[in-house]
This record gives structure tokens, sequence and C-alpha cells, in this order.
């Protein structure tokens, strides 16, 4: 029994049963392939978190992104900048308590490299109804080239625990179809 | 060096008694620890389950119980009280009982051991006043810049001294019955898996030191700074390690409680043990599951570590899960339950809470914590489950329905075998694991549920009634929370009850004197072994042939539906 010592003294001479080797076998080659798709998905798949980063300290992360949004605000919503960067250009957001920072207006089919980092505490960067959840740290500036594939309204929830105000935690993104001369004017950026 | 060397002088005469089902030699210091251990496990499971039930119903929409304050505050608790006091406070109970009792041996140095449960209890205590003095929510996980007060750490530290004193003990005994000759030949599967609870335990306390006490330290102001990524990596490589802990803490009670009821033997000790060594080797690299969603990682990173090094720890979870229900097909085969392929699971004494509650907790543990587990640790996968309330959904289909079910189940052998109390209220015992465990899987699914919706885990408001921006998440995320609180009212009945019968039976339970008939009796076979592998007359496991057979679907449908999710998501690189 498993509560007494093994029958026989020597048990790792016993042979092994056929269902549990199958067994065993297909466990290891499943595994095996899971293995291999996750770096298959470098290559074949449009979905790969970036690892591109760089220290930063959040006052000179705060400059940029203000600068940011001073150059590109197109309006003003809820006391909240809106701001529609260049096409295919360095996008910068803001983490912190408790806000999203600028509104973002993008476009649909354009590829954005967008910056993320936090000014005081860790937060969660979570596009819904989407569902593209990334960590945000202060002191490290993230940079992922986003490509929005839909158009709408979109919000940003916080969903790292942030603090009293965590739940009221939001920001927006706004991405809008291309308008039909300037999609002739730029080929589709892929990936 | 001796083993008394090591761990202290040698005890005048040890006490011993023999169990009358068993007929195991009980050392009562190991005996009196088992217990004290036991109690303390429970008052806590209590406290924290309570704050379970409280979070819960502050979720449902409809009920939201609590303000924000107290949630985060309760929340923390919660974390605290149920993952780490309850689960380690029974994981030392085990350790005692898997070394000493089934050793037939003295248990090292019990003065010791009391030390290292008064530092635990100290400590958890600790942490405790932290937490319900209010300014210490930080959520169990404590990501700093975020800072709690002192006693926070410092509690979650003395706790972490007195697991390790404890596993100390262990090893000492071990020690001793080998030296004292105690038993014959390699030590029991479920001592083995003991071993491998032990060793990654002090893996991870020991790196649980390593980033707590510089955290207390910052806490105090002696330290100025700590890095939030480098906390993490560190913090996590405790954090994920210790769910490990329970991993192999509950697949031993599994083997355990499939012995002493049905009189299963492992259908291949090579092929257990071996299963147990991948979760020495392989499980602590799970620290990378909470980084897949980080800042200036590498992939190549992530995904060796992610994996566990190309899923050899989960291929050692599913050979437990071929092995377990095997060994108790064979068994029960044995016993006469030969006929078609479901006969040895239809006639399994399910009427026995021990029995039930620990054939639910493979079930659930195997499908909803192990499937969802791999699931969200793949590293493209995690960017849709990322700190959303799936990743709760997931830990509490292995914490919940997975371990803490099953140390119920072995606790329905504590009351008898150790406390030497008949249990009381037989019918309300019969029928707790079923609601807690049925319970427990509802919250589990149906947090995955509005996890893969969106909705986000720690979150006091998903309706964003007070955002300057407002959002809304989708009905049947609203649906999905409301579902979650039924569940988790169920479940907290089941916990309830255990509660109940638990503390009935320790204090007015009929003591169990020489010849008593068990309510709940052990597999007639006492001590001797009843199974051999298979049997003649039919094709030798095919009930469990099946049931892996459906988990293996299961598995790979799942799996690739989620990569269907993730390949309709934006395009990022």
């Amino acid at each position: 029994m498993a509560v007494t010592p093994p029958e026989q003294r020597i048990w790792w001479n016993e042979p092994i049963e056929r269902v549990e080797l199958i067994w065993i076998v297909i466990a290891f080659l499943w595994g095996l392939f899971m293995f291999v798709f996750m770096i298959a998905w470098h290559f074949i798949g449009q979905q790969n978190l970036s690892k591109e980063a760089y220290r930063v300290t959040p006052s000179s992360y705060e400059e940029k992104v203000e600068g940011f949004a001073k150059k590109y605000q197109v309006r003003e919503e809820q006391g909240v900048p809106v701001v529609k960067p260049q096409a295919g250009s360095d996008v910068y957001l803001l983490a912190r308590l408790w806000q999203w920072w600028p509104i973002l207006e993008l476009e649909k089919g354009v590829s954005y490299r967008i910056h993320l980092s936090s000014l005081d505490w860790q937060h969660g960067f979570s596009l819904q109804p989407i569902n593209i959840n990334i960590q945000v740290h202060p002191g490290y500036e993230h940079i992922i080239s986003l490509t929005p594939t839909q158009s709408g309204e979109f919000g940003i929830v916080c969903n790292e625990f942030c603090g009293i105000g965590h739940h009221t935690m939001t920001g927006k993104i706004y991405v809008a179809e291309r308008t039909r001369a300037e999609a002739e004017q730029r080929p589709v950026e892929g990936r | 060096m001796t083993a008394e060397a090591v761990v202290g002088a040698v005890r005048a005469n040890p006490e011993f008694r023999t169990c009358q089902y068993t007929g195991l030699k009980v050392d009562a210091a190991a005996q009196a620890l088992i217990k004290a251990n036991a109690v303390a496990a429970v008052i806590f499971l209590a406290v924290g389950g309570l704050m379970g039930l409280l979070v819960a119903l502050t979720r449902w929409p409809a009920v939201h119980l609590l303000p924000a304050e107290w949630f985060y505050l309760v929340l923390t608790g919660h974390g605290a009280n149920v993952l780490l006091f309850w689960i380690i406070f029974f994981e030392i109970a085990v350790l005692y009982f898997a070394s000493a009792i089934l050793l037939n041996s003295r248990l090292a140095s019990p003065r010791l051991a009391w030390l290292g449960f008064v530092l635990m209890v100290a400590g958890a205590i600790a942490t405790n006043v932290a937490v319900l003095q209010g300014d210490s929510s930080v959520m169990f996980t404590s990501y700093p810049p975020m800072q709690a007060k002192p006693h926070f750490y410092l509690g979650l530290v003395l706790f972490a001294v007195g697991a390790l004193i404890g596993c100390g003990i262990f090893f000492a005994t071990l020690v001793i019955a080998k030296e004292e000759r105690t038993y014959e030949g390699s030590i029991p599967l479920v001592t083995f898996g003991a071993l491998t609870a032990a060793i990654i335990a002090v893996f991870t306390i020991a790196t649980g030191a390593i980033i707590l006490i510089p955290t207390w330290l910052w806490s105090l102001g002696l330290i100025a700074n700590i890095d939030p990524l480098m906390y993490k990596v560190i913090w996590w490589a405790m954090g994920h390690s210790s769910q490990q802990i329970n991993v192999s803490a509950h697949v031993s009670i599994w083997y355990l409680i499939a012995a002493l009821l049905v009189g299963a033997k492992p259908l291949s000790e090579k092929v257990s043990r071996t299963a147990f060594l991948m979760y020495i080797l392989f499980l602590q690299l799970a620290s990378a599951h909470h980084l897949l969603a980080e800042p200036g990682l590498d992939a190549s990173w992530k995904i060796v570590n992610t994996s566990y090094m190309m899923y050899l720890a989960v291929m050692g979870s599913m050979i437990h899960g071929l092995t377990v229900p095997g060994a108790i097909e064979a068994a029960q085969r044995r016993n006469g339950y030969n006929r078609g392929v479901f006969e040895w699971l239809r006639k399994a004494p399910w009427g026995n809470p021990a029995f039930s509650g620990m054939f639910l907790s493979l079930i659930f543990s195997g499908f909803i914590g192990g499937i969802s587990g791999v699931v969200l640790g793949t590293e493209q996968l995690n960017v849709l489950m990322h700190n959303t309330i799936y990743v709760p959904g997931h830990f509490h289909g292995t914490v919940v329905a997975g371990t803490t079910l099953a140390f119920m189940a072995a606790t329905y052998l504590v009351l008898p075998l150790v406390f030497q109390r008949e249990i009381i209220w037989p019918k309300l015992a019969t029928i707790q694991p079923y609601l807690f465990g049925i319970g427990a899987a509802g919250i589990s699914l149906f947090m995955m549920g509005a996890g893969t919706l969106g909705v986000a885990r720690r979150h006091w408001d998903i309706t964003f009634s007070d955002a300057n921006l407002s959002f809304a998440y989708s009905a049947g995320a609203f649906l999905m929370m409301g579902l979650n609180g039924i569940f988790a009212i169920i479940a907290a009945i089941g916990g309830i009850l255990f509660v109940l019968v638990v503390v009935g039976t320790v204090f007015f339970g009929e003591r169990i004197k020489g010849g008593h008939k068990l309510t709940f009796p052990l597999n007639s076979g006492g001590g001797a072994v009843v199974s051999h592998y298979g049997s003649e007359a039919t094709i030798k496991l095919p009930g469990t042939i099946i049931l892996i057979a459906i988990f293996f679907v299961c598995f790979v449908l799942y799996y690739f539906i989620n990569w269907k999710y993730l390949s309709e998501l934006w395009l990022f690189h």
C-alpha cells in the first residue's frame, strides 16, 4: 500500500505496466507539442508580447507623455485630452492613481508603438472588451507595437490592485475606420 | 553525526500507543503536535473562509455587500488566512503524520516542533492584526511600491521560520526512523510525497525570506527602494512554489486515502515516485507564470520557465492523474467490484466523506485547476487572462476544490485515528464534501468564465459607477459574477458544516476505545495489502482509461479554443 514501504524491496526494477507507459509517452509528447507551439507562435502568430523596455524615471516619463498629448490633442472629454497621433507613430499612455491618461484616437489597421509606464504604483492595462492584459510597472517603459483590427470605442480598465480608487481607474481608446484616401496612400502595415 | 546531534537531545522515553485500526505505532508527542496544527489550521480556515464569503458577496453585483475599504481589507486577509495559514498548518500536520506515524517512529525533538508551532501562530496573528488595523490592505501579494505596515511582513517571516522548523523536524524524523530501523526497505509512497512537499517547502520558504526580509526593512525605512519587477520574480518563486507544496501534499493525501479506504496500492512505485521527483526538479520554475505580461523579459526565458522545462512537471501531474484512479480501480476490482467498466467506481465508498472528498478533489484539481493552469501559463495565451478574475478562478480550482477539499477529506480520517473521537453528525459529514466541492468547482468555473469576458480581479465595482470615464462589461460577465456568488454560498455552507463537524467531534465526539466499530470504516484489510495490479477476469483498467481519455480530450480542446481566442485579438508584437 501507499502507506507502507514498497512490497518489493528493489522496487525500481519492477516493470512498468503498459497502460502507464502509453500514458507517460502521450503526456510527454503533448508537453513537447505545447512547448514547441509557444515557440512556433513567435513565427506564425500575430500576438506576441514585445520585450522592448527601458528604465525610465516617472517624472521624465510624465514629461514625455505631456509633450505628446499637447502636440496631438484634438479635443477634450471629461477633462481628459483626446489625442490623435500620426498613423504609425509613437504613442504614450500613462498610468497613475487613478486614471489612464490621455484618451487615444487610433486608426484601424495601422500599427502604433504604444509606450506604457506608471507614475506611482503598479497598474494593469486591460483593454476591453478585446481582453488584452498587460502589467504596467513604475520605472519601466514598455513598448508594444499594436495594430487595432476593429473600430469603435474601447475601454481601458485597471486590473492590478492600486489602492482605494482602483475601481475608478479607467481610460479610453477610440479606433476610427480609415478614410479611403488615406487607405490608398498607405499600404497596410502587417504584423 | 546522528539526528539527535542535529536537532537536540534524545527524549527520555517517548510514549507510544498502537492504533487498533491500522496497527501503526503512534508517538504521543507527534499525536499532540498533529492535533495542535490541525486545530490551528481549521481556525484559520474558518476565519479566512468567512472572509472569502464576504469577498464573493461583494463581487456579486446585485448584492455588493461591503464598502470598498472593507472589501480590499477582507480580500487581503482572505488570501493570507486560507492560502497560507490554513494550508501550511495542515501541511505541517501531514508532515508529522507521514514521518512519525507512518514510519512507526518517534518524532524528532517535539520541543523544537512546539517552538515552530508557536512562531507560526505568532506570525499568523501579527499579520492578521496588521490587516485588520486597516493600513495594510496590500493584497496577499503585497507588490511594491505599495507598502504595508512592518508587522504585516514580519508576521509572514515569523510564520515562515516556524514552518521551516516543522520541515526540519520532518527531515530529522526520517533520519531517526532510518537509524532506529522502525521500517523495512524504502519509505512508503505517501511519505515520499510528503518528502517532496517538504523539499519544495524549504526552497519556497528560503525564497520567501530572501524577498520578505528586505521588504520588511524597506517598510521600516532602512532600505530606500525595492524594484517592483525584481520583487515579483523572487516573491513568486515563493508564491507559486508554495502551491507546489500543496500539490505534492494533496496528491500524497489522495494516495493515503485510497490506501486506507479501499486498500489501493500504487500501480508502480517507480512511476509514482518519478512523478513526484518531476515536481522537485521542475515545479519551482513557475515564478514565470506571474511574469508573462511584464515588461522587459525575454520570450525564451518565459517559455522555458513557464512550461516547467517542457512541461515535465505537468507530465508528473498527468501521471498521478492516471495512477491514483488506476490504483483505486485495481483495488476495487480485487475487492470484488469487477462487473462492467465502472462498477468499481459506482460501488466505491461514496458515503464516506474521506473518499468522496478525495475523489472530487482528484477530478476538480485535474479538470479545472490543471487544465486552466496550463492554459493560463502558456506564454502568449496569458495576455487573454492576466490579472482577470480568470486567475483566481484557476487557483480556486487547484487550492480550494483540490487542496482544501483533499485536506478536509483527510480530516475525516484524522478525527477518529488521531483525535480518537467518533465523528458526530455523520449525515452532515457525508454531504459536506459534496456541498463544498460543488460550491468550489462552481466558483472556479464562473470566475474563469467572467475572466474570459474580461472582468478584472481584486476589483470592488465592475459597474465603474464612480469612474470618470465610464465603461461597462457585458451582461454575460454580470451573470457569471452572480453565479459565482451563488456557488460561493454553497461552498460556504459546506465550509461551515466542516467546521461544525470538526469542532463538534473534537469536543463532543464519543471517545474511541478498544473494539469500537467506526461509522466510516477503513478498508477491512487494515494494514494488509489488498490489491495487486490488474485482474485476471477483465481487461485491466478500462474505467481509468476512459476517464483519462475524457480528460485528455477536454485538455486538448480547451487548449486550442484559447489559441483561437488569441488569434482574434488585435495584433501586437
